[in-house]
């Protein structure tokens, strides 16, 4: 068993790749996330794999599909502006069933917004963001211990449902030092991937990685696939945390960094005899629906607290869940900026005299 | 009875759908044709792009991947740092190459990417039916330059091998054309070249082929090969641009 050692968000995302057998990264420089490629400039080298940083994030996505393509463990990561440019090539790698890993260190928007903390690019990694119909699996760690396992597990779901995985973070947790323990790799599922171009070499037939389907019965049936597909995903592979629910009166919705706050706030609210829970999405899609509504039904909860780090993004997910079962009040702060405690414990006390009491 | 002919293994049974008099056709074939010459087909992972070739990858009987409108510079890095013994082309037009993928294919010869780039130049983006691309001749009617290609409003064509040929990363580079039986000859030894560079690691290489568009064109199938050798040949004649010397 290795010991911890203490190392940045950035790295440690970087270090879970090659631990869980990426050998190939393509990228473009952008802030919040270059430790990633400065780790990678060099850590690839020692393992005997390859660093290519590219001409721009379009360039980078579509090293990306290729070397997916050809059937190898890729990653590419970026911060909220480059990921718009990665769109289109992600939707492609969706249409092409290619399995990648993509990170997001989001800093604030829109344009070029500025480089801090934030939480803006939820509606751009779940709800699409490039063209067509498709889904991507979205992972948002809350801590550098949860960045390093999801980052591993990034590898497997992607291999396993040929599908993008993202990691979410924002640029609090890429800089943010804490303890890791890199605990040994779990077995990857890693898949022959028998469909992976690789040359010929003797098959009867060719292989063809294509995302392009002229005929619309053809590329219906595309869809229906993917359909079925994301559907056992969301069956499958939902992640959250839930935190003090028993009895709890108001129930925080909040994840990565915003989560972390809510759980200080959480215990400061107990001294003062208020009962508050949350539920943390580890997955934002698949987003964990069902458990939210069922939170909802239970009787001691009188009202729900989003927080996040943008203008109201995720609250409108929890809100279809909660589907008006309860009020679902919603507190973010933008521009880089972090709500304090103090500003959440106000708006969870207005809400206890408005809505508790 | 003996085989005087046979269709290239290098091409599957999927008929082309290329307009009549389209020299689309004859590179599809010459460039099967060299890969089983040089014994490579297995060996070889060929990039579609966006364009009247898109589904080339029904075409070629080796491995392919379909990529984005000018982007598979990028995707063909992918996949040759991927499988570096492996051969790996991309097939591109002048609209996905020199437009939207410029700095993808730019960027590509700077690094000297192993790969070989088919580089169809007719002029026109044919698929889009027939709009001006970035090397449309001066006066050119298209249907995005009604009037002729003006350069005052439209600015002047792009001598892509010329341009390219000045990168170090780039080491073979030739410009070739389809309009008579011994220019096709001359192209082929070019497609095998190109694949040779590869194979011995050398760094990037180009071809392109100055090719036929008649739909678009608004020519017969004969008139415009000789138009291609009257009109496109002064604007990009043909010839080695990088590595004249090379022996491969
Ligand atoms: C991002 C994007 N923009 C535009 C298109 C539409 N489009 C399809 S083919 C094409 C032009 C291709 O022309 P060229 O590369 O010259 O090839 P040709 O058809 O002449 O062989 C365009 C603009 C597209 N598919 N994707
Ligand atoms: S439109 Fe032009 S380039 Fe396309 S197949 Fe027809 S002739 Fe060839």
């Amino acid at each position: 068993m290795t010991n911890r050692v203490l190392m940045k968000g950035n790295e440690v995302i970087a270090e879970a790749a090659i631990r869980a057998g990426c050998r190939y990264y393509f990228g473009y420089p952008i802030t919040p996330q270059t430790e990633i490629m400065h780790y990678m400039a060099k850590r690839m080298v020692e393992v005997g794999g390859c660093f290519v940083q590219a001409e721009s994030e379009v360039a980078a996505i579509n090293m990306v599909y290729g070397a997916a393509a050809a059937g190898a463990r890729v990653l590419t990561s970026s911060s909220s502006p480059g990921i718009s440019l990665k769109q289109e090539g992600m939707s492609y790698i969706a249409g092409a069933e290619l399995p990648a890993v993509v990170v997001n260190i989001v800093r604030a928007g829109p344009g070029l917004g500025g480089i801090l903390p934030a939480q803006g690019d939820y509606f751009q990694a779940t709800k699409g963001g490039g063209h067509g119909d498709y889904r991507n699996i979205v992972i948002a760690p809350a801590s550098i211990q949860e960045l390093y396992e999801m980052t591993v597990a990034a590898f497997n779901l992607a291999d396993q449902y040929r599908m993008l995985v993202m990691i979410l973070g924002d640029g609090a947790l890429g800089q943010m030092m804490e303890p890791v323990l890199f605990r040994d790799v779990e077995p990857n599922v890693s898949t022959e991937k028998l469909w992976a171009t690789r040359g010929r070499k003797g098959k009867p037939e060719h292989n063809i990685v294509t995302s392009i389907y002229i005929d619309p019965d053809m590329l219906e049936m595309k869809n229906r696939e993917l359909v079925a597909k994301y559907a056992v995903v969301q069956k499958e592979e939902t992640r959250f945390e839930t935190l003090n629910l028993d009895g709890a009166e108001i129930v925080f919705t909040a994840f990565g960094t915003a989560s972390r706050i809510c759980r200080n706030v959480i215990r400061q609210a107990a001294e003062m005899g208020i009962k508050v829970g949350m539920i943390r999405p580890i997955t934002l899609w698949p987003f964990p629906s069902e458990e939210i509504s069922r939170i909802a039904d239970l009787s001691h909860v009188k009202a729900f607290l989003d927080i996040e780090l943008n203008a109201g993004q995720m609250v409108e997910d929890v809100r279809l869940a909660v589907n008006g079962k309860k009020p679902v009040h919603f507190y973010g702060r933008m521009g880089g900026n972090l709500p304090t405690q103090k500003e959440i414990l106000d708006q969870l006390l207005a809400i206890h005299e408005g809505e508790v009491r | 009875m003996a085989i005087v002919f046979e269709k290239t293994k290098g091409l599957t049974d999927k008929p082309f759908h290329f307009c009549p008099g389209c020299t689309h056709g004859i590179i599809h074939r010459i460039i099967a044709e060299v890969m089983c010459e040089m014994g490579i087909l297995e060996d070889t992972i060929g990039v579609s792009s966006v364009g009247c070739t898109y589904n080339n990858y029904e075409y070629f009987a080796c491995d392919m991947v379909q990529a984005a409108h000018g982007r598979a510079p990028a995707v063909a890095t992918g996949i040759k740092r991927v499988h570096p013994e492996n051969m790996v082309f991309t097939y591109q037009g002048d609209g996905d190459l020199a437009s939207i993928g410029a700095a993808e294919i730019l960027h590509a010869a700077a690094r000297g990417e192993k790969i070989s780039v088919f580089f169809v130049n007719n002029a026109v983006y044919g698929m889009t039916s027939g709009q001006m691309a970035p090397t449309t001749l001066l006066g050119q009617v298209t249907t995005t330059s009604p009037f002729g290609r003006d350069s005052a409003v439209q600015g002047f064509p792009i001598n892509v091998s010329e341009l390219l040929s000045v990168l170090p990363g780039a080491v073979y580079i030739e410009r070739v054309s389809l309009n008579n039986y011994k220019n096709i000859q001359a192209a082929k030894r070019a497609i095998a070249k190109s694949f040779r560079v590869q194979q011995q690691g050398l760094g990037f290489s180009m071809v392109e082929f100055l090719s036929t568009c008649p739909t678009n064109w608004g020519k017969e199938p004969v008139e415009s090969l000789r138009w291609v050798e009257s009109d496109m040949m002064p604007q990009y004649p043909l010839g080695v641009y990088k590595g004249k010397d090379l022996k491969v």
